[in-house]
């Protein structure tokens, strides 16, 4: 197909994402990895764009990672994530904002179900009420936090420090991007570009500067697979997913990756590691991993947080060969300090991932 | 009708999940799962298409039901618009309600997960809670995990996070009165029933396997018997 016609095809797959005023509610994977992305994400939309953006002291987890391993059943499931929709009704919002993919999923499963079975809903209903006396509105949209950073990809774009390109070539940094499967495999309609030509990342990556990779197994699971991860005898099952990729993408030399998920960046950046451990082997450039992002953290890079703001030093796999590539300002010897300047110590070297 | 498929039937998820399976293969073909495991989703289509009582239990004692990963890649693909992978949701479901899930070293696990995630919902209101993820269960997570362990309340500190305070923020503690909410949401939508299920069946096997409850925990939690690969290993 030729890409103009490509092109054509991503521009049907838009869906509508609100401007502002969102109820905002958290990712428990990234705030237990990834804890400054949501603080950079909260960030760029209050400070830098001037969003109205609601947290409520009162959210939990949506029980997602519970559900989809199989030991919460699909009825609690739903009333918990009632709970939080009440939350969001008594809060006055209707634009409803999630931080993690699994969750994202699950949101639209379950109002699809309930549009499919209103009785399954007016169920819920009394269960929530029964045990929390609360009532509920479904929200008028649901958007992944990533659709509302693709919304504002151009206005971050604008406010540039640094863009995704090579400073020593010129060229565009190519970047792998990771969507996670629970973001439009099962609701294509649901995602920016469904699931045939998800736009959302890509449309940041070329927003700001870089170019997109393509390779075959680029839809491929990072494989986390719930329980293929959490139990420690079936990790096997996790790390060949994401060693599939990875010898998928390697020949295409990708500058870094850009995630969706919350635990994909965890999986790309940690069997990355092990898998040099294991085998001796790394798929950068001179001995380093390819450097894996989330999509806020990318972002910040592009509007010149400091590195060490945006949590870069809690990933396995070196992330410096970004910045380097980038030009991007950063103090070395800051890197593992505490937030008035205390010595952490040093994280341990690993014996064949290289770190800087 | 026998017990099973009575049970099935009650799950609306059977209904978004399964019509007409025309065992194309498709879901086969693209699943993480069938490339890893002895696993062929368009096999689990074929049996609960076929409403085989005997089938289907043999199905729900069996680790072939717990290789899927969930990633719904088959939901994309399926011409008949089936969920190969919402299928398993239910046999899983039933499995552990009915009782066979301790016949399978794989379903064994579950004790694992709800004594992990399962248990951490409840206590803490997330799924994972980091002061419970140990380096020495999680080697995988890096000499990086190992340092923020060591740091834990300073990394996240440094990085803008609330943990275990009042207010907003990232990993903020849970205000009480939301975790009695979520307590009575699980005793009244069945996550508590489920949860007792899995301890009792589990502490029953163990007693047949001769195990301590904390041997058996360990057991489910490391132990991989190598025979469930593609090829025989
Ligand atoms: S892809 Fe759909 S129709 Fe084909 S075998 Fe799988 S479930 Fe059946
Ligand atoms: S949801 Fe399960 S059956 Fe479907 S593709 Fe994923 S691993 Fe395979």
């Amino acid at each position: 197909m030729k890409l103009a016609g490509k092109k054509r095809i991503w521009a049907d797959y838009q869906k509508e994402i609100p401007q502002d005023n969102y109820f905002y509610v958290r990712s428990c994977i990234r705030q237990n990895f990834f804890p400054a992305s949501e603080v950079t994400f909260l960030r760029i939309l209050r400070q830098e764009l001037g969003k109205d953006i609601y947290e409520h002291i009162h959210h939990t987890t949506c029980s997602g990672i519970g559900y989809h391993s199989d030991v919460i059943p699909l009825e609690t499931t739903m009333t918990v994530v009632a709970r939080q929709f009440a939350l969001m009704t008594e809060a006055g919002y209707e634009n409803y904002a999630c931080s993690c993919i699994t969750s994202f999923g699950l949101y639209s499963e379950i109002l699809e179900t309930w549009k499919h079975f209103p009785e399954v809903l007016e169920k819920v209903r009394r269960d929530l009420k029964a045990a929390t006396g609360r009532e509920f509105e479904v929200p008028k949209h649901l958007a992944h936090a990533s659709d509302i950073i693709y919304k504002m990809r151009h206005e971050i774009a604008s406010r540039a420090r640094y863009k995704l390109v090579n400073r020593y070539t010129g060229q565009p940094l190519r970047v792998v991007e990771h969507i996670g499967c629970h973001y439009s495999k099962m609701f294509p309609s649901k995602g920016v570009g469904g699931a045939e030509y998800p736009y959302v990342l890509a449309g940041m990556v070329e927003a700001w500067g870089g170019e997109v990779v393509d390779y075959p197994e680029r839809r491929h699971c990072c494989g986390f697979g719930f329980r293929q991860y959490l139990v420690q005898a079936n990790r096997g099952y996790s790390v060949a997913n994401t060693q599939k990729k990875f010898e998928s993408m390697a020949p295409f030399k990708p500058d870094m990756i850009i995630t969706n998920c919350p635990g994909c960046p965890y999986f790309l950046d940690r069997w990355q590691y092990v898998i040099a451990e294991m085998e001796g082997k790394t798929y950068g450039e001179n001995g380093f991993g390819i450097p894996v992002f989330t999509y806020e953290e990318v972002a910040g890079l592009v509007l010149g947080y400091d590195p060490w703001d945006l949590g870069l030093q809690v990933h396995q796999t070196a992330v410096e060969p970004i910045l380097d590539k980038m030009g991007v300002a950063y103090n070395p010897e800051k890197k593992y300090l505490g937030k008035d300047g205390q010595n952490l110590g040093h994280p341990e070297t690993p014996a064949y991932s290289k770190v800087y | 009708m026998g017990k099973i498929k009575d049970y099935l039937k009650n799950d609306i998820r059977m209904e978004e999940g399964l019509v007409a399976c025309i065992q194309c293969g498709t879901c086969t073909a693209i699943c993480p799962a069938a490339e890893f495991y002895n696993y062929d989703p368009r096999k689990i289509a074929n049996i609960v298409q076929s409403q085989d009582e005997d089938q289907i239990e043999q199905l729900l004692r069996s680790d072939t039901i717990w290789y899927c990963g969930e990633c719904m890649s088959c939901v994309t693909r399926c011409p008949r618009s089936n969920a190969p992978g919402m299928l398993i949701q239910v046999l899983r479901a039933a499995s552990q309600d009915l009782g066979y899930f301790t016949d399978s070293e794989k379903g064994r696990q579950q004790l694992a997960l709800k004594r992990t995630v399962g248990t951490w919902i409840v206590e803490h209101g997330y799924c994972i809670y980091p002061r419970k993820l140990s380096y020495e269960n999680h080697p995988e997570a890096g000499l990086i995990w190992k340092w923020e362990q060591e740091h834990l309340d300073e990394v996240h500190e440094r990085l803008g996070s609330n943990f275990d305070g009042e207010g907003p923020g990232v990993l903020r503690k849970i205000p009480q009165e939301s975790l009695d909410e979520l307590q009575r949401i699980f005793d009244i939508t069945g996550a508590t029933e489920r949860f007792r299920k899995i301890e009792e069946d589990s502490a029953r096997k163990a007693r047949e396997m001769g195990l301590s409850d904390e041997e058996y925990f360990h057991k489910v939690y490391t132990e991989n018997s190598g025979k469930h690969g593609r090829d025989p290993q």
